[in-house]
């Protein structure tokens, strides 16, 4: 049984940009350029195995930045213990590569956290929305996304507030 | 007219391509359309399926019918305002939700909860899952055709809920578990009642299990059917007893035990083939198990306080308001202001009926989460039907779908 942060950090002295641990979880901060190779390197190593991927998540840090988060959580079944991965990615342009070719599980996760956030994973199968419709305008987990608080539309006035409604017009 | 309504599908055959196989597009095979509103899809589910005569080519599901923003919403309540959203979550896993979300925020707070509130956690998580069980049981051999089985299932499954009404005053929606412990400890006739049940009900497992297990419809109908190899199931993420049905001997309860399992004895049922049938008999002796899991708590539950002493967190019973200034500070505190966890973000895993459920938390240090995120079963195990689909005839997808139970409101959120 191989210690994580060592291993990995040796393998791969650039990608890891910071390690942290809260209540017993460890959480390493990757660069988003490396994330499939350590994601393969979890997976494949002898002693650490981290064979399965339990989830895949974003967080929106706005206004900060890097604005964006994903974060993965691996879990070896062999040695009965978690990793978090967590990338950070700019606001303008969130883009990270999907690692779908790892671990299929993360193919729904990553089209929810594409959905939801509009964070691109570049080689995924079939980047699709999946939990809003198809049409949807913007991303609804981001933190700047309104909650709610739509005016009602009734038949009388519905001209009227259809003009105030902030859809994407072409 | 509105933005949603711009995004029907208008049949454009260009929208299928990667989607379904070359020989959909040239007209060879069929795409049908199956749900939303489908009495086996269990909910609102769609799938549009590809088909050579009835053998399915391939199988893409569409979800997010019962998307309700549930993360979203979380992030403006208060954590403790929250939790009624995470019964709503899964609904017949309710009690489980509350637990995922509780164990998360006291894992962040580094909240103690009382052993008696523990085991009466566990209790309760374990009725939910004979109850989740016994819809998915119910509505499962519906599916299939077996209608009986159904009225069976509900009438004991209401016997669960009469004791989740006696806790917490509502049958499905309870909102029981609270950060540090329970609302409130469970009233007298509690224990009875879990008695009788605990007398009741093996006999009514048997019950089922004359109906179904060696009926011969019921064998040509499950077995070699649906089938999910050991390695297949960990590559897709599948968890709980779709993941146990193939073999691989996988609990949370047993692996990272959480809110006192570890104190229990019960055995984690496994499969061997992989098949629809041993699914179904995993399920079936997870219920005993589970029997005998309430059965342990209920013998060794502890006397004492269900809820933390740590005012910082949890507020002070009544009783204290009219002695204590400081009682009134922290009650005042806590129910206008909310309690501050610190920063940092934590996930938690916990074994539902339907496989893991977790919760990834993180804190800005404010009352409000700043993010809230479940890893819900059903939704990692309908990315997994397409492969599980593929081969099988049109009449034994809702074997399918029923086998790896889903709850369409714990996949949409």
């Amino acid at each position: 049984m191989l210690d994580p942060v060592e291993a990995i950090t040796n393998a791969f002295p650039n990608a890891i940009q910071d390690v942290l641990e809260f209540r017993g979880e460890i959480t390493l901060v990757v660069d988003s350029d490396y994330v499939v190779s350590v994601c393969r390197f979890c997976r494949d190593t002898k002693g650490l195995e981290y064979n399965f991927l339990s989830d895949v998540s974003g967080v929106d840090y706005y206004p900060q930045e890097p604005r964006f988060a994903v974060s993965y959580h691996l879990y070896s079944m062999v040695h009965n213990r978690s990793l978090r991965l967590k990338v950070y990615l700019p606001g303008d342009n969130p883009v990270v590569s999907s690692v779908t070719s790892v671990y299929p599980a993360a193919n729904w996760s990553e089209r929810e956290v594409y959905d939801l956030f509009g964070v691109y994973f570049t080689d995924h199968p079939d980047l699709r929305r999946i939990l809003m419709p198809e049409g949807w305008d913007g991303h609804p987990l981001r933190k700047d996304y309104p909650l709610g608080y739509e005016t009602v539309q009734f038949s009388f006035n519905f001209d009227e507030i259809d003009r105030h409604k902030p859809y994407a017009r072409e | 007219m509105t933005g949603l309504q711009d995004s029907v599908w208008e049949g454009d055959i260009q929208q299928l391509k990667g989607l379904v196989s070359e020989r959909a597009l040239s007209g060879e095979t069929m795409v049908l359309n199956m749900g939303p509103q489908h009495p086996s899809t269990h909910g609102v589910l769609r799938l549009m399926l590809e088909l050579d005569g009835e053998e399915i080519v391939s199988c893409v599901p569409d979800i997010g019918y019962l998307h309700t923003g549930i993360e979203k919403s979380m992030e403006s309540k208060r954590y403790e305002q929250a939790i009624t959203m995470t019964d709503r979550m899964d609904y017949l896993n309710p009690m489980g939700n509350n637990l995922v979300y509780c164990l998360a925020i006291e894992k962040l707070c580094d909240l103690d909860v009382p052993p008696r509130a523990q085991y009466l956690r566990v209790l309760l998580a374990e009725l939910t899952r004979i109850n989740s069980h016994l819809v998915w049981l119910g509505t499962h051999a519906l599916d299939i055709g077996a209608m009986s089985v159904f009225l069976y299932c509900f009438r004991e499954r209401e016997k669960i809920l009469d004791i989740f009404e006696m806790v917490s005053g509502q049958r499905m929606m309870s909102t029981y578990f609270r950060p540090g412990g329970l609302w409130r400890d469970v009233p007298e006739e509690f224990e009875p009642a879990v008695r009788d049940f605990i007398d009741y009900f093996p006999a009514r497992i048997d019950d089922y299990e004359r109906l179904l297990t060696n009926n011969p419809l019921w064998l040509d109908r499950t077995q070699g059917i649906g089938f999910l190899s050991a390695d297949d199931a960990i590559r897709l993420g599948c968890t709980g007893p779709v993941l146990r049905g193939s073999g691989v001997n996988w609990d949370i309860r047993k692996a990272i035990p959480y809110s006192s399992y570890d104190h229990f004895e019960f055995d984690v049922p496994l499969g061997t083939h992989g098949d629809i049938y041993d699914r179904y008999l995993v399920r079936m002796e997870e219920m005993r198990q589970s029997l005998r899991i309430v059965k342990q708590a209920l013998d060794n539950l502890p006397g004492g306080p269900v809820r933390s002493n740590n005012r910082k967190y949890v507020p002070p019973p009544r009783s204290e308001l009219g002695t204590s200034m400081e009682a009134v500070i922290h009650h005042f505190k806590l129910w206008t202001e909310g309690f501050r966890p610190p920063k940092g973000e934590v996930y938690v895993r916990v074994e539902s009926p339907r496989g893991e459920l977790g919760c990834y938390l993180v804190s800005d240090g404010s009352p409000r989460p700043w993010r809230v995120h479940f890893r819900t079963p059903s939704f990692i195990h309908l990315s997994a039907l397409p492969h599980m689909a593929k081969g099988y005839l049109i009449a034994d997808l809702v074997g399918i779908i029923g086998t790896i139970d889903i709850v369409l409101g714990d996949a949409d959120r």
